[in-house]
């Protein structure tokens, strides 16, 4: 026959072989849907997002340039700036209470204190929209509309900041290059910069931030501003500064990485459907192994046979990925609903052809890859199994070789498609390996569940008991399969949660009575008694009351910051070098800080010899000092020498001032300072009133609800885990689909066992407990086993990601085995449904047809 | 598939086996099933292999049409040594020259009952349209005619049989193996089948070897080979000359 004859033939015989399976085939079809749905939306939502970055640039930025300093520009900073030319806004960002008269609240507040005509692209949208163009002319504020809800607050009431009160304009829907969730820690509030002097909040101590940001005429060479704002860094003028360039590269960048993880979380909803695809594929061949020998028998050859099959399998895997792409580009249309407060652009939806192809052709090769498993062995199927009825293994007609060449395949694509994804191989490396790590284990676990069923098994056990148990490892059982998909969606749907379980675990201070619940910053030296007194006066108690000595460091072992970040043989990290750092003085340790390496000292005489001071462990690995080096310090003008007496670790997620700097008392106690104050109020009224008092007579004390920022950081997290596991979801539902796919294909066999068993005298009862018995146990292990494995993941990624000991909540994963192995049961039921009822040879015969 | 073989014009035996051993592993122990059997079957006769159960009847069929390889020993079919060949080279001769019909029907149950008689001559690339009136022909000769569009599903056992047998004679065949044929029939179905096998047999000229327990039905054959223990125990012929029948029987 001509190999056109031959093409068409098996084509056609394809087409006719899978008229009357076509519906048992849906489930798995299904699997590959959700997967490349999953993929698909993921991917399209992320070229949306890129595109729209790339239109809103300069929105970003609101300028084409921004330049900013924790302190007022250096003269050769303001020379270079103001030869920029074009228009230019300046500005001052600070914290500070805000508070408003009409609901008597106040809230530690973003200020920004503008002259100028920012934002130069995009817009400031307000309520009304007339007050972005006003406030500043008006002399008025504009505030954050979600606080203006909160607090019950409408334009035209006041807001007082420091000395100062402004009525409100209007409110702040939205500003150019800012998410939404930018106001989570703390509402923003713009002022005219013109009178913010009067405020009485730009005093030392203050963490006050100065910014300039510019528009330039067309056709301005950007590259050429960039070159004099870096010559200018090189000579030791410290200062920040943002091109729209930069902008989008750094927002692109993050963008980047919140996208390639959920675009792993998908590939794994695909990678289970592949799962899926290969085990329905392998019951499905099992029960063609007959036609396959007759087909043997009348003439066909291997590879005819094998492309029949095939040719089944890609049109399905072809089909379900088209619909999968369907669904997924239907998905991305929400999103962005889920995640826009998280970006700093609006998300311009379109189709994305690019995603939709490449989601296809993922699901094509994923399909074809995982049905190769079990079709290979169609090869191997000898025509002698029409004359004599042989229970052969599937898995046993391939040879070694060929399920090296598979898995090898299988493990090169995966990896090839992760480093796509990740941009990097190392990760996806480790990812692959991660997955087949999990596979072994997962195979490793359903032999021994297999060994140990068979073990445990006793002749005493009642026959629905000893039926059930061995369900379990009798031929053709289902355990693997199940351990295997339902396992890997446990994995890695427990692994998420445990996780967010363990971040939310760390901000959780309920109990923990001794801890501060309000904290107290930028008290002024003159102000700290006061403070003090105002909070004793109402019958809290002072936790801790820390100065604060802002400083510099000038040189290491008598080297310039400089010269260190210039020295190719030191690996000393920039921000430590430069950064101001706020340092205390204390005779002892705090109970949340561990002497490392060195000598505590207390207390010293005078600073006239060396002043020993204690490093936190991790800074001094990033000045790459030791212990003994010294380290000079300008504080405030006057240089002082110290050396590192000791280095220690401190909990940082404690919520109390701490430090990466301590010095001995008796040398900052004349510098200038000001203080920290911690508080345990007794209740969250008593926090609050206690803000307003000191925010009236002292505005410029910056007060920190912890309660509140946990709260913060609580309804961020779950924003940001919803979004994880929205997209995890494709794999729980790929999970259930692949899971009812593996037991509805064995629905046949299961039906001639109910059926032999009705016609031999089982009660429907029976039946049905038999079944019972085999679901919960498959449903218990498969649950437990992957929850194993997630317990183990979950550890890692704590360890090694975040740097917690995990502590696994039992009540979470006693909920989490109760609702799988439930899933498994009414699923594995619902597989023999309309058995019971009819007489056994009605079954049989519908079901062979 | 392009495979061309050697054909012997002279020859007449349609079926040689010799020194055909067959042997299966079971655990440490290794069980001869076909045991040193020889035999050669004349072109156009009817074959009974008969024997008790376990006597090696089925192995010993499976070799012959090529469905199994022996452990040592040769089998030429219509002259073509089957030893050399590939499975897929097997599987041609067996399209060219071999039909089926098993006790157990085997009709490929995706198909209609006419689909399943085109398989054979399909596969050939055959034109679609002379493949499907030969079908309805052969279903019609078999009391078919108006099942064609049938599943086997939707079929008794005797007519399934009945499209088993029509998709055997499609192609022409040199010889038909059959295994057991009416032994999932009852007796009336059974007696009907037989004829049926027995006039299209002489109709076409096709040599049939048939396995099976029923003495009856072997007695319809011009020979009948019985087994014992893997080998042949009798080989006897029943309306051939005896003098053809000794040279024949090696």
């Amino acid at each position: 026959m001509s190999n056109n004859k031959s093409g068409f033939w098996t084509f056609k015989m394809a087409w006719r072989d899978s008229r009357s399976n076509r519906s048992k085939l849906f489930l798995f079809m299904a699997a590959i849907i959700v997967g490349v749905a999953a993929q698909v939306a993921i991917t399209s939502f992320r070229a949306n997002l890129n595109s729209s970055i790339e239109s809103q640039a300069k929105e970003l930025l609101g300028a084409d340039l921004e330049v900013e300093r924790n302190a007022p520009f250096q003269p050769e900073l303001q020379e270079v700036l103001d030869s920029l030319g074009g228009d230019v806004t300046t500005g001052l960002e600070f914290n500070s209470m805000a508070f408003f008269p009409t609901s008597g609240t106040t809230r530690l507040s973003q200020i920004t204190a503008l002259e100028g005509e920012f934002p130069y692209y995009g817009e400031l949208i307000t309520e009304p929209s007339s007050a972005g163009a006003v406030y500043q002319q008006n002399g008025s504020a504009l505030v954050d509309e979600p606080i203006m809800r909160l607090f019950g607050v409408e334009p035209g009431d006041s807001v007082k900041i420091g000395q100062l009160t402004y009525k409100i304009e209007g409110a702040i829907i939205e500003i150019p290059g800012q998410p939404v969730a930018a106001s989570f820690f703390g509402p923003r509030i713009f002022i005219p910069k013109e009178n913010v002097e009067e405020t009485g909040l730009l005093q030392r101590g203050s963490r006050l931030e100065y910014v300039s940001l510019h528009k330039f005429p067309e056709g301005t060479d950007m590259a050429a501003v960039e070159d004099r704002l870096d010559k200018l860094r090189e000579n030791n003028i410290r200062f920040g500064f943002d091109t729209v360039r930069e902008r989008e590269e750094e927002v692109g960048e993050a963008i980047m990485y919140l996208s390639n993880f959920l675009n792993l979380i998908g590939f794994i909803a695909l990678l289970l459907g592949g799962i899926g695809v290969a085990s329905s594929i392998f019951v499905y061949i099992r029960q063609k192994i007959n036609t396959v020998a007759v087909l043997r028998c009348v003439g066909v050859s291997s590879n005819q046979a094998l492309s029949i099959y095939l040719i089944q399998a890609t049109a399905m895997g072809l089909l379900g990925s088209i619909l999968g792409a369907l669904l997924g580009s239907a998905v991305q249309l929400y999103l962005p609903v889920l995640v826009q407060d998280f970006l700093p652009v609006d998300i311009d939806l379109y189709i994305s052809w690019a995603s939709i192809f490449i989601g296809i052709g993922t699901g094509v090769v994923i399909s074809v890859l995982f049905a190769l498993f079990p079709l290979l062995a169609v090869r191997k199927i000898s025509p002698l199994f029409s004359l004599r009825t042989i229970d052969i293994n599937l898995n046993e007609l391939l040879d070694n070789t060929t399920k090296v060449i598979l898995g090898t395949s299988l493990a090169v694509f995966i990896t090839g498609y992760a480093w796509l994804m990740l941009g990097e191989f190392l990760p996806a490396l480790y990812f692959t390996l991660g997955l087949a790590t999990c596979l072994i284990l997962l195979t490793g676990f359903a032999k021994l569940i297999m060994i140990g069923s068979r073990k445990f098994l006793r002749a005493g056990f009642s026959y629905e008991w000893r039926q059930g148990l061995a369900n379990l490892y009798r031929p053709n059982n289902q355990t693997t399969t199940l351990l295997l998909t339902f396992g890997l969606g446990v994995t890695m749907i427990s692994s998420l949660y445990l996780t967010q379980d363990m971040l939310l675990d760390q901000i959780d201070f309920g109990d923990q009575r001794d801890l501060p619940n309000l904290a107290l910053y930028d008290i002024q030296n003159d102000q700290n008694e006061g403070v003090n007194e105002i909070i004793t006066s109402n019958g809290h108690d002072i936790l801790q009351n820390v100065p604060i000595v802002t400083m510099r460091l000038q040189e290491i072992n008598g080297m310039t910051t400089e010269e260190v970040d210039d020295d190719t043989t030191r690996n000393a990290r920039g921000w430590a070098l430069n950064r101001e750092y706020r340092s205390t003085y204390r005779d002892s340790l705090l109970p949340t800080e561990t002497l490392e390496t060195g000598e505590w000292i207390g207390s010293v005489e005078s600073r006239d010899e060396l002043v020993p001071v204690s490093v936190e462990e991790d800074l001094l690995e990033d000045l790459d000092a030791a212990i003994g080096d010294t380290l000079t310090w300008d504080v405030q003008g006057i240089p002082i020498d110290t050396y590192i007496a000791n280095s220690r670790t401190v909990k940082w997620d404690q919520p109390s001032p701490n430090f990466f700097v301590v010095f001995p008392a008796g040398v900052l106690e004349n510098a200038p300072q000001f203080f920290a104050t911690t508080i345990n109020t007794t209740s969250r009224e008593a926090s609050l009133s206690l803000q307003q008092n000191i925010v009236q007579s002292f505005p410029n004390v910056s007060a920190i609800d912890v309660g509140q920022v946990l709260e913060t950081v609580r309804a961020f997290i779950d924003k940001i885990t919803f979004v994880i596991q929205f997209i995890g979801l494709f794999s729980i539902i790929t999970g259930l689909i692949v899971l009812a796919g593996s037991a509805a294909t064995s629905r046949f066999q299961r039906i001639r066992e109910a059926v032999l068993l009705r016609t031999l005298g089982a009660s429907k009862k029976q039946v049905i407990k038999i079944q019972v018995i085999e679901y919960v146990l498959l449903g218990i292990m498969a649950s437990i086993t992957g929850l194993i494995l997630s317990l183990g993941a979950s550890t890692l990624i704590g360890q090694f990601y975040f740097d917690i000991t995990f502590v696994p909540n039992f009540y979470i994963i006693g909920i989490e085995i109760i609702i799988l192995t439930a899933l498994v049961l009414i699923i594995g039921l619902l597989n023999t449904r309309g058995v019971h009822n009819r007489p056994p040879l009605e079954v049989l015969r519908a079901e062979a047809a | 598939m392009s495979v061309s073989f050697k054909i012997k014009k002279t020859v007449s035996n349609i079926l040689e086996v010799q020194q055909l051993y067959r042997e299966f592993k079971s655990g440490s122990k290794i069980l001869t099933v076909v045991d040193d059997i020889n035999f050669s079957i004349q072109e156009g006769i009817s074959c009974a292999i008969v024997g008790p159960s376990g006597s090696g009847k089925t192995t010993l069929l499976g070799l012959c049409a090529g469905l199994d390889r022996p452990t040592s020993g040769t089998v030429s079919l219509n002259g073509i040594p089957l030893n050399p060949l590939s499975e897929d080279e097997r599987a041609k001769v067996r399209n060219e020259h071999v039909g089926f019909v098993f006790q157990t029907f085997q009709l490929v149950p995706t198909l209609t009952a006419l689909e399943n008689v085109m398989v054979p001559l399909e596969l050939r690339g055959d034109a679609t349209k002379e493949v499907r009136e030969r079908a309805q022909e052969l279903l019609e000769s078999v009391g078919l005619g108006d099942r064609t569009h049938h599943y086997p599903t939707q079929l008794s056992g005797g007519e399934q049989q009945r499209v088993a047998i029509a998709r055997a004679f499609i192609n022409q065949p040199k010889i038909l193996f059959a295994d057991e044929p009416t032994g999932n029939l009852d007796t009336e179905t059974g007696e009907y089948i037989e004829d049926l096998i027995f006039d299209l047999n002489e109709k076409q000229g096709t040599t049939l070897v048939l396995v099976t327990h029923d003495l009856e039905l072997a007695k319809k054959c011009n020979r009948i080979i019985k087994l014992k223990n893997g080998q042949v125990s009798e080989d006897n012929f029943t309306e051939l000359e005896p003098e053809t029948a000794a040279e024949k029987s090696l």
